[in-house]
């Protein structure tokens, strides 16, 4: 069992939950991930470490509510445990040596570009961050990305109501054109990651990605999560999570990624309101 | 042996081997010749005293033979279901001659059942050595891992599996479907390796979370075993493989062994219930997955090989028995596109094959019939080639030799050029059988008893 130590709510469907679990906070890099399990019924999923702390022997995951499995995990609170986390698995984030680099961290995303910006200025890369979300309340990690060692930290919402009104590819687009980056790194929804590809395509300007396929063991045996990458098929797990953005397959991955929607969709609504009986 | 109506079982999950009665068993030990030089022996890969567990049966001494068993074979319910006794034991068994040979898996299997029907306290338990002081990282709680594991229990060694999943068993967890092995045995069967002293920690991926280094250097063990087992599935390489509803066999049965996906949404984890299943292979992978999609509620399910039923790689009696649920075999027949709507599979394209000279492997090789595409009409395709290696470890262990496809150099008795790193199973012979993996690990554990022995 892996103790919960705290829990946040950061918007109305965004929660963070730290744990203990001393042996994969001492490995953990940015970039890397978890695999979950909340109980005996549970199914494994990924999660993207958003911190942790090597001295005190705790990761920490930022996810938003869509499923069973992160409706069930939003109901837990500190002195609670999951049943298994493992990990820490996939390739680390490349850092150092990059130069000037725009981060961008979109929706959730930003949870995982917290760690990779803060790893990319610790190794000497210039880094600008693009933080976007699609209204104030859904941004998140603002104060903590404020902390970090940043050239700049640019803020955008869909609606306007925190930072520029914009999409997350704009200020991309103008670091782009004022030569001002030789590398970028887009870790978000996969419809906004093929559109920051597409943004650096024709600058030319490296660009990585950090992908969320489905897994199921995450160690690199069920082939679940493969991406077609170039001309090759790779794997999230073992291959990943990050690819060179200019040569994924997105609409692949969107689609493997809409499996189970509906099935998962009714899953989840079962269950919430099995719990809103349990509260009656 | 009984079995449960092909029908019947075919919508469902429970064992479809019923096993021996207590007659049964009796009737079909006295069929043995008890031969002054018993050939059975050395057809078995762990060299299990096939005669004398026999005569236990005979005599009806059923403990004995239990005893004889657990010597050699620490999980003989598991083995008795799934070992290919029909080209191990049973092909070197004299009455094979004959075409009828003893029926030592189910025999195996009877005696192994008849243990584990005890309480924990009064099943058979193998002599433990007397401790040697020396820890042992096991890594993988797969069949060599846990054949490994036992032997240096029984040695006296300190032995920790360390297994990345969640669940002691590897394959047979992951892998073999509940009909043909329950999962209550492999757990039972891990229950007593426990009683034995063995420690299973789960949730630890070596090569992730530890490394070779860390085991045998911080953490304080003096030899380490990996039995990590098979890696990524391979797949065909032809268009349309990334499509919704195309599984590999690995995910495929995981889902539904492993994380019980076939009692969704009481489980939570999905998977898609395809109405007409295409399975690609014939092997014992291909066969558990055609089967399964039987049971998941599937109208239709193709069986398509490339070659004959003559050259399948499965045991005769999976074959058999996925024939007699209704799996229709398309034979000679070699997918070269899947195709889709809207992401999804419709249907794959494949052309008829025909059989040529022989090949390297000694079967005849399938060759092209020109212009013979046709589609079979699907809306799932699993895919059963076999698996690649893994490589979580072995990137974290770069002193651990590896061969061209990255599998583990090991000599013959698992040593690897990492002194006091051994290894066996599928990380090294690639997709293989679980006694051939079982063997392996329990041959290792020999080794390295000696190589404690001598480094002591």
């Amino acid at each position: 069992m892996f103790p919960i130590i705290a829990t946040r709510q950061l918007s109305e469907s965004v929660f963070e939950t730290t744990v203990s679990a001393p042996a994969i906070a001492a490995k953990v890099r940015a970039g890397q991930f978890l695999i979950l399990r909340v109980d005996e019924a549970g199914e494994r999923i990924p999660l993207t470490f958003s911190d942790w702390s090597s001295d005190e022997g705790w990761v920490r995951f930022i996810f938003m509510r869509v499923g069973k499995t992160t409706h069930k995990l939003s109901h837990l609170a500190a002195g609670d445990a999951l049943l298994d986390v493992v990990g820490p698995l996939g390739k680390p984030t490349h850092v150092g040596g990059l130069g000037r680099v725009a981060v961008v961290g979109g929706g959730v995303g930003a949870a995982v570009a917290y760690p990779v910006a803060r790893a990319m200025a610790a190794a000497g890369d210039e880094v600008t961050v693009i933080l976007g979300a699609r209204n104030r309340e859904l941004l998140i990690l603002e104060d903590e990305f404020r902390a970090l060692p940043l050239k700049e930290l640019v803020v955008c919402t869909d609606d306007g109501s925190a930072g520029r009104k914009d999409l997350v590819t704009a200020p991309l687009k103008e670091l782009c054109e004022a030569g001002a980056i030789d590398h970028a790194m887009a870790i978000g929804p996969a419809i906004m990651m093929k559109f920051c590809a597409a943004t650096t395509r024709d600058f030319a300007v490296p660009t990585t990605v950090s992908l969320n396929p489905i897994m199921v063991d995450g160690t690199g045996m069920c082939g679940a999560c493969r991406v077609s990458v170039g001309a090759k098929t790779l794997f999230g797990c073992v291959d990943g999570p990050d690819f060179d953005g200019h040569l994924v397959d997105f609409e692949e991955l969107m689609s493997r990624q809409r499996v189970y929607a509906d099935v998962e969709r009714e899953a989840a609504a079962d269950f919430e309101s099995e719990c809103a009986c349990r509260i009656k | 042996m009984r079995e449960r109506d092909a029908k019947q079982r075919a919508k469902s999950f429970d064992e479809v081997n019923l096993g021996y009665s207590d007659e049964e068993a009796h009737a079909e030990a006295m069929r043995c010749l008890q031969c002054a030089n018993p050939t059975c022996i050395e057809g078995c890969p762990v060299n299990i005293d096939i005669k004398s567990f026999i005569a236990g049966i005979i005599e009806g001494d059923a403990k004995r033979g239990v005893e004889v068993l657990k010597a050699r074979n620490a999980l003989p319910s598991a083995c008795g279901r799934v070992c290919p006794q029909e080209e191990q034991c049973e092909a070197a068994c004299v009455l094979a001659r004959k075409g009828d040979p003893v029926a030592i898996g189910r025999l195996e299997r009877y005696l192994g059942d008849l243990d584990l029907a005890c309480d924990l306290e009064h099943r058979c338990r193998p002599d433990i050595g007397a401790p040697t002081g020396r820890r042992v990282a096991v890594v993988g709680a797969g069949p060599a891992g846990l054949a490994c594991a036992g032997e240096l229990a029984r040695l006296g060694h300190a032995v920790t599996v360390f297994e990345s999943l969640h669940a002691a068993g590897g394959v047979l967890l992951y892998g073999i479907p509940e009909f043909r092995l329950p999962k209550e045995i492999v757990a039972a069967e891990v229950e007593m390796l426990v009683e034995m002293g063995v420690e299973i920690v789960t949730d630890v991926v070596i090569g992730a979370t530890h490394t070779v280094d860390e085991l045998m250097g911080e953490q304080g063990f003096h030899a380490v075993f990996v039995g990590s087992g098979a890696g990524l599935p391979l797949f065909l390489g032809i268009p349309g493989e990334n499509l919704n509803g195309v599984y590999s066999a690995n995910e495929f049965l995981t889902r539904v062994n492993l994380m019980k996906a076939y009692d969704f949404p009481r489980h939570d984890t999905p998977v898609w219930r395809g109405r007409k299943v295409a399975v690609v292979g014939g092997g014992n992978v291909a066969m558990d997955a055609a089967r399964t999609a039987l049971r998941l509620g599937a109208d239709e399910v193709f069986l398509v090989y490339r070659r004959t039923e003559e050259e399948m790689p499965a045991r005769k009696e999976e074959v058999h028995h996925a024939r007699e649920e209704g799996v229709e075999f398309k034979m000679l027949c070699s997918p070269v596109e899947i195709v889709g709507r809207d992401g999804w599979v419709t249907g794959m394209v494949a052309t008829r094959m025909e059989l040529g000279e022989p090949d390297a492997s000694g079967r005849r090789a399938p060759v092209c019939v020109l212009d013979s595409d046709f589609v079979i009409e699907c809306d799932t395709v699993i895919i059963a080639l076999g698996t690649r290696a893994n490589p979580l470890l072995t990137n974290a262990a770069p002193d651990v030799e590896l061969n061209s496809r990255g599998y583990i150099v090991a000599g013959p008795d698992g040593e690897t050029s990492k002194p006091g790193v051994f290894a066996g199973g599928d990380i090294v012979t690639g997709s293989a059988t679980v006694i051939l993996a079982m063997g392996a690990g329990k041959k290792a554990a020999r080794a390295i008893d000696e190589w404690l022995a001598g480094s002591a």
